[in-house]
């Protein structure tokens, strides 16, 4: 069977799969769409948490970032996962015995006002909505590339099909699909791994062949790597770190905080039946990301090392890569790289027209490798490979067979597709359950309420699609700004909430304003005004990066901090919150009289 | 708040305190602060500083949450207020 069939077998069969679970997990109630009844078990919601979380650029775009960072990519492993730690202590076992169906209504009735449980909306809606656009970009990349289809019809497909299992389904269609999900993403992110350690290293098992012999060799991988990295004129792979490492702990602070912030995830220990439930399925929930996130740097170093041993045939025999017969002619490269040549993804240009692949570092400042580089008649970088490429084609790659192929296809689109319905609940109950029946129809049936929920659920995919097929040129920004929002104005507002018995209403509010402006003026200045190319500011405020050499990316936890600080402030100058909220907070302290999870808008 | 109550966030807080001191530990500290002096050790064919960045920190923090999850509900029926 050739390639493209296979592709669409095995995509058709996960798509069917999933419109199977949400036709029999439909949602009759307003608990079943916010919260799936409350019923989930630890583990099932630990690993629809995990598929929830790991999004497009988690299955597709990580491994490829941590190839090309080395050291430093650490950060998105140690960030995204250390966030889990802050979720499981800190935040979820409380919320979840707070017993409500979203954030935005902990912080309202936790700071007793309507405004400060707006201001949590408007935050959340800018993080998720920023977040799922890129998830929509991310199916329509899948689809392209993998079905052949343009990007366009990838984006309307991966619409209708979000549309029938989470409009449907609500939070129980959710759950039970991205369970499937996650069993189809793992399975395909691991099988290419153990292949390519297997052939690597002999070690069938990724996370040891990282750190194993070469086969036939009497050198690590790791070892071999950073020397012929170190020849090219490339950072040595194990010790690059990110900007400085002030940069790379702020960022990883950022990410962690960021994580443990985003509403979409903290939602679904709602769904848990019991607080200590909500505590070990944060547990669970982490096993599974685990399993792929320790999978990830060991797909990033041996996919670096069979990239760089494919264009310079020098590395496998432990010759001389300058020789001129080490450099891959244009003639033999291999099918893959024609193929992901087409999709752009991968640009060759001979620019010293000897008909040969060089490819190094030729920003380099190391006097020897230009030196060589000279002396060898190479003319500068003629290969440069999209981060994307690393996981997508990696079966390519190693030449594995045409399923394997065909199921990271399917693989990338689970984790597009779940994270992207994870969002979108998100978003459709902070409109139907903190806006309409919060703010402006208190008195709305359960009925009109769960119709409300579909219909602001089915308008945010439109929304999401429209901004996925018409992206406003800030694709990569968007993350990097969803993160910052969760860690500076979300995450400080529910740890006061929860560990401040005496933070009131005023200092919460102040402390979320004051933490997404600057988040958001320190984003802009790099990146423009909304991401609209040509309003950026950075003469204002002295250059990129002007905070300490932090990049914006990066400076979340310093919004925090600031969020934190002008919070306390603020407390001390005003009255302390009424009796019956801090009776409030000490009754979320306690386990005991956890009951199941209702919408009531008690005041 | 009574005796109670204050002992059971007492505990709690001590437990926080002991897990997120780990968790800063082995991430920020092993992993990103000290890593060129862990680098110095090896572990297999991995440097011990570049290992806690790429895999030791999620495995620890997978282990301390379960670590956390059960002393929690030991501190939960020490003081009585488990759920039934």
């Amino acid at each position: 069977m050739d390639l493209q069939t296979t592709i669409y077998l095995v995509v058709g069969a996960s798509f069917a799969l999933y419109i199977g679970i949400a036709f029999w997990a439909r949602a009759g109630s307003t608990s079943e769409f916010y919260v799936a009844g409350g019923g989930v078990g630890p583990r099932l919601n630990g690993m629809a948490t995990a598929a929830d979380w790991m999004s497009a650029a988690s299955f597709i775009s990580m491994a490829g970032l941590i190839s090309n960072m080395g050291y430093g990519g650490g950060l998105f492993l140690m960030g995204w996962t250390g966030g889990y730690v802050l979720l499981a202590l800190l935040l979820a076992p409380y919320l979840r015995k707070f017993g409500k169906f979203t954030v935005p209504q902990f912080i309202g009735d936790r700071f007793y006002s309507k405004s400060a449980s707006t201001v949590a909306v408007l935050c959340l809606l800018t993080a998720s909505l920023t977040y799922v656009i890129g998830q929509m970009t991310g199916v329509g990349v899948a689809f392209s590339r993998f079905l052949g289809v343009s990007s366009e019809t990838g984006i309307y497909v991966g619409m209708g099909i979000v549309f029938m299992y989470a409009v449907l389904g609500g939070m129980k269609g959710i759950t039970y699909t991205q369970v499937a999900q996650y069993c189809v993403l793992i399975f395909a992110y691991t099988v290419p791994a153990i292949f390519i350690s297997m052939h690597l290293t002999g070690n069938p098992i990724p996370q040891l062949g990282l750190g194993s012999n070469l086969v036939g060799q009497d050198i690590s991988l790791l070892q071999k790597l950073d020397t012929i990295v170190v020849e090219l004129g490339f950072g040595q792979y194990t010790t690059t770190t990110a900007g400085s490492t002030l940069n790379m702990f702020v960022y990883t602070m950022s990410l962690m905080i960021g994580t443990a912030g985003l509403p979409h995830v903290i939602m679904r220990f709602f769904t848990v039946p019991t607080v200590a439930a909500a505590r070990s399925s944060a547990g669970w929930a982490l096993v599974f990301i685990a399993i792929l996130y320790t999978t990830a740097p060991a797909v990033a170093g041996m996919a670096k090392y069979n990239l760089i041993s494919t264009v310079n045939t020098a590395v496998a025999t432990n010759g001389d890569m300058y020789a001129v017969e080490s450099s891959l002619e244009v003639a033999k490269q291999p099918d893959w790289m024609n193929r992901w040549a087409k999709t752009g993804l991968l640009k060759f240009e001979d620019k010293n027209g000897d008909g040969r692949i060089q490819y190094y570092n030729d920003k380099t400042k190391n006097p020897d490798v230009i030196a060589k580089a000279e002396a060898a008649g190479w003319k500068g970088n003629e290969l440069s490979v999209n981060a994307d490429i690393i996981v997508l084609a990696n079966p390519e790659i190693a030449l594995l067979p045409n399923w394997v192929i065909a199921l990271v296809a399917a693989g990338g689109l689970a984790a597009a597709l779940s994270t992207a319905a994870g969002l979108l609940l998100a978003i459709s109950s902070a409109i139907s359950h903190d806006l309409v029946k919060g703010v402006f129809n208190p008195n709305i049936s359960e009925k009109g309420e769960l119709m409300a929920g579909k219909i602001a659920m089915a308008v945010s995919i439109v929304v999401a699609g429209y901004l996925g097929l018409n992206p406003p040129g800030f694709a990569a920004g968007t993350v990097a700004l969803a993160f910052g929002i969760a860690a500076s104005s979300l995450f400080p507002a529910i740890m006061m909430g929860i560990f401040s018995k005496k933070m009131n209403k005023e200092g919460a509010i102040a402390g979320m304003l004051s933490g997404l402006f600057i988040t958001l003026f320190y984003v802009f200045a790099h990146k423009g005004l909304f991401f609209i190319k040509g309003t950026e500011y950075l003469d204002l405020i002295g250059g990129p990066n002007p905070f300490f050499g932090i990049t914006p990316e990066a400076f979340g936890a310093i919004g925090a901090l600031v969020n934190f600080g002008v919070a306390f402030l603020v407390d001390k100058f005003t009255k302390e919150p009424p009796e019956h909220i801090q009776h409030l907070v000490e009754a979320v302290r306690t386990p005991r009289g956890a009951k199941a999870v209702d919408g009531s808008h008690a005041h | 708040m009574d005796k109670n109550s204050e002992a059971y966030w007492k505990a709690t807080l001590g437990l926080l305190t002991k897990i997120l001191s780990v968790w800063f530990i082995v991430s920020f500290g092993a992993g990103i602060l000290f890593v060129d002096l862990f680098n110095k050790i090896h572990l297999g064919g991995y440097p011990l500083g570049f290992w806690f960045a790429h895999q030791g920190s999620m495995y620890i923090f997978v282990a301390l949450i379960f670590i956390y999850a059960k002393k929690m509900g030991e501190i939960d029926r020490k003081f009585d207020v488990h759920e039934d």
